[in-house]
């Protein structure tokens, strides 16, 4: 599937982009996660195992087990902090 | 229903009269505002630049308000929030409840606020004398939020 992901806040700042398409051949949120892991470095780091972070697909938050449509927007931002 | 995500400031008294022209059935209006402030974790705060995820923005807080309005007989609802660089003692966010009676007219304020700080897209970025510097999230706001679930 093709998917549109967007960065946020510290986590845009940290892995260096706002904005990618990716062909992912994963299914869930989780899987997506993961392979996003494995790039590596700030990554890693980011999106380590207890870290906090959201995930959101065509705008609304999401669970980890979410699966992810084809086509979909997800994002990946930190902890709101608004107010 | 009014919600706003918007660079400019707004004016609580002008929002308020909007809410009540031309009508007679409201009883209570419930309001808050949120301003930035000038300390934060032990350090000084020159400015403060509020990044948000349009699209996503406005729909949660349009998901909020229908939730508020589900639990709650309310009679109109203002939600304004501010995103761009705010100096201390600037407002960031509006929040009006109109109801025929206070009591509702408070609680879904309150109850609007505590699910914003918890489920809108928004971020905050300080800028201190130590540099910039990411607002971390709250335990006492996801606290504040869960309550509503346990009554």
């Amino acid at each position: 599937m093709t998917l549109r992901i967007l960065y946020f806040a510290r986590l845009r700042e940290r892995l260096g982009m706002a904005e990618e398409t990716l062909d992912f051949a994963g299914a869930t949120a989780a899987d997506l996660v993961a392979h996003l892991r494995a790039r590596g470095g700030a990554w890693a780091e980011e999106l380590a195992a207890g870290r906090a972070f959201r995930v959101a697909v065509n705008q609304d938050i999401v669970a980890l087990d979410a699966a992810l449509p084809d086509h979909a927007e997800v994002a990946i931002f930190p902890p709101v902090t608004g107010g | 229903m009014k919600i706003l995500v918007q660079a400019e400031a707004f004016d609580l008294g002008a929002e308020v009269d909007a809410m009540r022209a031309g009508r007679t059935d409201i009883g209570a209006i419930a309001n808050f505002v949120g301003l930035a402030r000038d300390m934060n974790e032990g350090s000084g705060v020159a400015a403060m630049t509020l990044e948000h995820y349009a699209g996503m923005t406005e729909k949660a807080l349009a998901k909020l308000v229908d939730e508020a309005n589900a639990r709650w007989t309310l009679l109109d609802v203002t939600v304004i929030h501010r995103v761009g660089r705010l100096l201390p003692g600037d407002p960031i966010v509006l929040v009006a409840v109109a109801g025929q009676h206070r009591g509702e007219a408070f609680a879904a304020c309150e109850f609007i606020m505590d699910y914003l700080k918890t489920q809108a897209p928004f971020w905050k970025k300080e800028e201190t004398s130590d540099g910039e510097r990411w607002v971390e999230a709250r335990a006492s706001d996801d606290a504040a939020a869960a309550r509503w679930n346990a009554s």
